[in-house]
């Protein structure tokens, strides 16, 4: 698995550039603030399209600006969880967490319902509507959402933004463990030093 | 009580108002769509002219209907051709004159709720593996409910009130485009008919407030229900 990412992409009167090839493991994106990471996340996703370059992950160019191919977003898949959970309001947590499982070919589901509501400790949290749930609770359903879809590798985006700090170990101690016993590959955006350095196998710094 | 031409009205209004708002509800959600989501050369006058009845005398929509759709007229000529149907002087006619003038505050009402869909939820779904038209049909559509309810609910209380683009377009003939209104301008006319006119009168407040309160408690159980902030 591995990621090879080339893009750049004009933004109002801002460029934004990335250009990395990191293999598998968690690799931070890390840049002040303003510097584009949130963009390059989106470009990966599909979510925003570059103006060149290319996207390819694990050898299937999901972009490539030459050869005109553009994935889209709903056939990357790569799981992006977002810094403010955008869990769907309408859904309770256990539709939430099956809305991309749906979707997905059986033969690209990896995790069931079952195994991820333990690994994340979220059983309690099942009927539950997403506006009930506190920050960090959001974020774990929004984590074991984007493992149910199939995602052969995740995005994050700050997700530890919008949570108490007191609680923000739980979730880092979640994505710890999406790395070592799920082995699933995350680009994980943060514009903080020391998450950078607990968090990281691989840094790579956007804009200058 | 009522009498049985009494009910007669009623059940014609109910069922001009039913078509209205069920023939108009798609349509008004489309161009709601256009206008919520949609850029395009054009939007502005598109946004003005569906909100033309709004402003225009009522007399001249129903004029605008006769021309268009008269057997003279360009659509009521291809509707005698190919459907072999004509809506003049029929409560087919005043089922489309209503609609007509229910379309702007149908479209308004879902124009809101479809703009107060958070486009990044939406965005959600697609990395979840969700297609633009199953991102729709799951997202967008169920989460500006609200807005097709309450424009439900407006729009038949509206063609239940409308009054001079019908009589304009369909005249006045009892039992086939003499609705509610109608009826009470009828009665009116006519020397001693006062207590028809209380009871019809009565019917069309019960009717409007009805909708009104329903409208309202439909939106107070969205609010305190599950819709609210996203995390």
């Amino acid at each position: 698995m591995s990621f090879e990412v080339d893009v750049s992409k004009a933004l109002g009167d801002r460029m934004i550039e990335a250009r990395f090839a990191v293999p598998g493991g968690l690799t931070v994106l890390r840049g002040v603030s303003g510097a584009g990471k949130t963009s390059v996340l989106n470009m990966i996703a599909g979510l925003l399209t570059p103006d060149r370059g290319h996207v390819v992950v694990n050898g299937q160019p999901l972009f490539d600006a030459a050869q005109g191919a553009n994935l889209p977003v709903h056939r990357r898949r790569l799981g992006y969880v977002f810094q403010d959970g955008r869990l769907f309001p309408h859904l309770r947590v256990r539709a939430n967490l099956l809305y991309g499982y749906r979707l997905a070919q059986p033969e690209e589901r990896w995790m069931t319902l079952d195994e991820v509501v333990a690994f994340l400790g979220i059983a309690p949290l099942l009927d539950r509507w997403p506006r009930s749930l506190s920050g960090g609770e959001a974020q774990r359903v929004a984590l074991g959402r984007a493992l149910l879809s199939g995602a052969r590798a995740l995005l994050l985006d700050e997700p530890l933004a919008s949570i108490d700090p007191a609680r923000r170990s739980d979730i880092i101690d979640a994505i710890l463990r999406i790395r070592d016993e799920l082995k699933l590959p995350m680009l994980y955006v943060t514009h903080d030093p020391a998450e950078a350095e607990r968090l990281g196998n691989q840094l790579v710094t956007i804009g200058s | 009580m009522l009498s049985a031409a009494d009910w007669d009205i009623v059940q014609l209004s109910l069922k001009v108002s039913l078509a209205a708002v069920l023939i108009t509800l798609p349509f008004a959600f489309a161009l709601a769509w256009l206008l919520a989501r949609g850029r395009f050369p054009g939007k502005l006058l598109l946004d003005a002219a569906i909100h033309l009845p709004l402003v225009l005398p009522p007399v001249v929509i129903g004029w605008l209907l006769l021309l268009a759709l008269g057997p003279a007229g360009p659509a009521g000529a291809f509707l005698d051709r190919w459907l072999g149907v004509s809506v003049m002087f029929r409560w087919t006619g005043a089922a489309v004159a209503a609609a007509i003038m229910a379309l702007p505050l149908m479209v308004r009402a879902m124009r809101l709720s479809i703009e107060a869909v958070d486009s990044r939820v939406e965005d959600a779904a697609r990395t979840l593996g969700a297609s633009p038209g199953r991102c729709f049909l799951t997202i967008t559509l169920p989460l500006s409910l609200p807005g097709v309810v309450t424009a439900f609910i407006l729009g038949f209380a509206r063609s239940i009130g409308e009054f001079g683009a019908t009589i304009t377009f369909v005249s006045n003939i009892p039992g086939e485009t003499r609705t509610l209104s109608l009826a009470i301008y009828s009665a009116l006319q006519v020397p001693g008919s006062d207590a028809t006119v209380w009871r019809l009168a009565l019917i069309s407040v019960a009717l409007s407030l009805g909708a009104l309160v329903a409208s309202e408690a439909l939106s107070q159980r969205q609010r305190a229900g599950r819709s609210g902030h996203v995390l």
